[in-house]
């Protein structure tokens, strides 16, 4: 960058310069904070042609990089975001290529609370939502300067320029530049000014924002040329696997030592407090070692004996005390003297087991600390590159800029892509010195998980002689109190005197974020006992939904929509019947209605299709957005009918996907319709959207078509004929 | 051990273990990385390769079953143009994580291969064995159907 020309006194550092210039430059030739992998060439020494860039480069041959500062694991951001900013660039889409960020929180974290520069995380649905105002503004800006400089160029009012699709144009004057012709001899101006509302593109003039633009990963993950940050190979590399404790909380002690350092290709062994890592010159000869370990496990870990089905005993007893108190969440009024006082009271208990996230790619890293130990370089797809970056430096004791994490795509993530990998990858490194690569099997990917924590909810409620609720009462407990509470408003219905509390166990296991973390359990519960309620009135659930939507025309519309997609009200097909439910999530909202049938001899539900209406503000990529809708709601019904991870003596049961199924095609429903409603406000959350709605509308369809409630997911065909005998 | 097979129509030799899997071996000593990982037992397919033109999990498979043999992976799929099934998964817009979806299209082109004109319900008894969690079937349903109706494959 060129300092002098802009005439101050002291050269700004690469950071200031990318944050004062408002995330935008040229590049002449190849910038050198592009993404690098060991491997590639050097990139050209910095001179005083060369521009650097924080958001977008332009090199004289037109071709546009977009930096991508979010996790690619199949949700399409990578290509949103892009687009976001080429469309207030006026970019030609064709020429825009996007690579992931370098890993530089204070420039490319997310927009948080209104203020950018927060952590490089990719969760809670958040990336369009979070970077859409600043990358509209950094592609504005870039835009400026382009018109600037091609005004100063032919020596004419910037105000008389126009652009189109990657030109600038002087009408008057029948000329034009492309954006590559510029970038040859563009300068920053020493001022670009604020962008504000009224100086981006109106909707009616988007050509990107909002039409069918086919992903950018899509050609690439269909011929395997698609790099996962397990496919991430260094020469001399060696591989690792680790022995974790089976039970969390236990120490490792290695009873056969010399024996192991026998096996076939040993390269080291290292100890760790919660497991033995094995390192080999193939994965194969480490799993071979790793399986030959005759380990003791000791030490005082909570979760020793602890038994996940019996817990619910233990969750019944906190849930019904009425002298506790947990952490109250909501309360609004007087719930519970609303609902002793009511014309008729409801109580219900709904059940939810641990979940694993079964992302298809296992946990992985690999690691290269440099020969003098000063700098280390990483690979791993993960949601939170800078948490993974400063896990690594902790480890090795170098200072977080001297650790390059280079964030890989991601083979799934459902908030599971985070923490531990990097930090283990990084501690066997350290002993081993070597270029390594670490690889979670499938099995310790499950049996060392962080589940979706188990929950029982207490729901209560009053109702008035028309049936209108006077009162709502919602506790959830289970062991983790940050995970466990999403989802509990309810702002898309009028009911008065909430109250929804959180009472916390402490059974010892690891839990993480799960797809849409509180909001599946919750709006399970929540949907399921709106419906239940309404079948004792004897009250359409569409209907009874209604009522408390009278008074919000955009909910209401949302609700109309998917009914009217799935034609609520017409009789279903012998043997089959239509639950509904509603759900929100980051500030967007949906309505599904899914169609089931049951074999009452094996209990086997089936959802054959599924309708939802969407409200999510302005869609970018609406293909992409249908595509995020369908994933969740076969996630969701996967989730419903048949995951369940349980613990026995403190040890998870399951160990792969024959006892931990996974959604098959056979049993994916036939067809599923998404209407996306139309909106001209900001974008909001879709990929944790739609999951939630399927635990409420198939247990609704279910007490359709029986009259019997299901309570306890995931409903197993054993737990449905169960549910049936009585 | 040393072995010898065809890989995407080139011979090859590999040194390795007596016992390793063609997984790994293609993943590893080939530097082949389509065919993906997913759980080592045959339970997901993410690992889906051609072994003399039949759909097989990789990761059950010795390498020394496939002396002689012919292997093909996603890598070698492709023709001068991509296979109708790959330009049918951009169309439809298949992939999200992508990583299953070797796999995928690798058992898809088997079964067309064998039968270019399944129907419906054959096309899901044989793409069942190959998880996705990303749920992307209904796509992949449609991906398919749509080259065994145009009849290019």
């Amino acid at each position: 960058m060129n300092n002098k020309k802009e005439g101050r006194a002291h050269p700004m550092s690469r950071r200031q310069f990318m944050l004062t210039a408002g995330g935008f430059s040229f590049a002449v030739t190849a910038g050198a904070i592009a993404p690098r992998f060991l491997g590639d060439p050097e990139p050209a020494a910095s001179s005083g042609d060369q521009q650097l860039t924080a958001w977008v480069k332009i090199t004289a041959d037109g071709k546009i990089t977009i930096y991508n500062p979010a996790a690619e694991m199949g949700q399409g951001s990578m290509t949103a975001l892009a687009a976001i900013l080429a469309e207030e660039m006026d970019a030609d889409w064709d020429k825009v290529t996007i690579e992931y960020s370098p890993v530089e929180p204070g420039i490319y974290g997310m927009q948080w609370n209104g203020t950018p520069g927060g952590p490089m995380i990719t969760a809670g649905s958040r990336t369009v939502r979070g970077y859409y105002k600043p990358l509209r503004q950094a592609g504005a800006k870039a835009r400026y300067v382009l018109l600037y400089n091609a005004a100063k160029k032919w020596g004419l009012p910037q105000s008389g320029l126009k652009t189109d699709r990657g030109y600038v144009i002087d009408p008057a004057g029948g000329r034009k530049l492309s954006y590559g012709e510029i970038a040859s001899f563009a300068q920053i101006p020493p001022s670009v000014p604020e962008i504000n509302e009224q100086d981006l593109k109106k909707p009616e003039q988007f050509r990107l924002i909002g039409q069918i633009i086919p992903r950018y990963d899509i050609p690439e993950k269909t011929t395997g040329r698609a790099k996962f940050g397990i496919d991430f190979s260094l020469p001399d590399m060696v591989y690792a696997a680790i022995a974790r404790a089976p039970v969390y909380g236990s120490t490792p002690e290695l009873l056969n030592e010399n024996e192991v350092r026998t096996s076939d290709g040993l390269v080291d062994l290292v100890k760790m407090d919660h497991g033995i890592g094995v390192v080999a010159n193939t994965f194969e000869q480490a799993l071979k070692a790793k399986k030959r370990m005759q380990i003791r496990w000791s030490g005082e870990a909570r979760a020793k004996g602890y038994d996940s089905v019996e817990d619910y005993k233990s969750l019944e007893l906190l849930i019904r005390d009425e002298n506790k108190k947990g952490r109250m969440v909501v309360d609004t009024g007087d719930a519970p003297s609303n609902i002793q006082s009511a014309y008729k009271i409801y109580e219900r208990e709904y059940r939810t087991d641990y979940l694993y996230h079964a992302q298809m790619e296992p946990l992985n890293a690999v690691i290269h600390i440099a020969a003098d130990g000063k700098s280390a370089e990483a690979w791993a797809g993960t949601q939170a590159p800078d948490t993974e970056r400063n896990a690594i430096a902790k480890v090795l004791g170098l200072d977080e800029s001297k650790v390059t994490f280079h964030n890989c795509y991601s083979g799934g993530g459902f908030g599971r892509r985070q923490e531990d990998f990097s930090l283990e990858a990084a501690m066997l490194a350290k002993q081993v010195r070597r270029p390594l690569k670490l690889i979670w099997t499938r099995e310790d990917d499950i049996q060392y998980g962080a589940f979706r924590p188990m929950s029982l909810q207490r729901m209560e409620a009053g109702v008035d002689r028309d049936g209108h609720l006077t009162g709502w009462q919602h506790r959830i407990a289970g062991p983790d109190n940050r995970l466990q509470t999403g989802g509990v408003r309810m702002n898309y219905y009028t009911i008065p005197n909430q109250q929804t509390e959180h009472r916390v166990s402490h059974p010892g296991v690891r839990t993480a974020f799960w797809r849409s973390v509180g909001h599946g359990p919750n709006k399970f519960a929540q949907e399921a006992f709106i419906d239940e309620i309404a079948h004792d009135l004897q009250i359409d659930p569409y209907e009874y939904r209604r009522r408390m939507m009278k008074d919000l025309p955009r909910h209401l519309a949302l609700l109309d929509k998917a009914a009217a997609l799935s034609g609520w009200g017409k009789s279903p097909a012998p043997g089959r019947a239509y639950g509904m439910a509603f759900s929100d999530y980051g500030g967007s909202y949906t309505s599904g209605v899914v169609e089931i049938s049951l074999d009452q001899e094996s209990g086997q539900i089936k959802v054959h299709k599924v309708w939802a209406a969407v409200d999510a503000g302005v869609v970018v990529q609406p293909d992409n957005a249908i595509a995020q809708m369908e994933g969740g709601i076969v996630m969701g019904i996967s989730s419903v009918l048949q995951e369940s991870i349980t613990f026995k003596n403190g040890q998870v049961q399951q160990s792969n996907f024959h006892d931990y199924p996974i959604l098959r095609m056979a049993d994916c429903p036939e067809s599923i319709e998404i209407s996306l409603m139309p909106s001209s406000l900001p974008p909001t959350s879709l990929g944790e959207l739609s999951l939630p709605l399927m635990g409420g509308a198939i247990t609704n369809a279910f007490l359709k078509l029986t009259g019997k409630a299901l309570r306890h997911m995931p409903f197993t065909p054993a737990k449905v004929l169960e549910v049936l005998s009585k | 051990m040393k072995t010898s097979f065809k890989l995407n129509g080139k011979m090859v030799q590999v040194e390795t273990a007596p016992d390793a899997t063609l997984l790994w071996t293609l993943r590893d000593a080939l530097q082949l990385t389509g065919t993906k990982y997913g759980c080592g037992a045959s339970l997901c397919g993410a690992c889906t390769v051609h072994l003399d033109g039949i759909a097989v999990r990789s990761c059950m498979t010795p390498v020394s079953s496939v002396a002689g043999r012919s292997v093909t992976t996603i890598e070698g799929l492709a023709g001068e143009e991509l296979h109708p099934l790959q330009k049918a998964w951009i169309e439809e817009q298949v992939p999200q994580c992508g990583y299953c979806q070797s796999g995928q299209i690798m058992q898809a082109a088997a079964l067309l291969k064998a039968n270019p004109h399944p129907d419906r319900e054959l096309i899901i008894s044989y793409m069942n064995g190959v998880l996705c969690r990303c749920g992307t079937y209904t796509r992949i349903l449609k991906a398919i159907e749509k080259v065994s109706k145009s009849g290019k494959q």
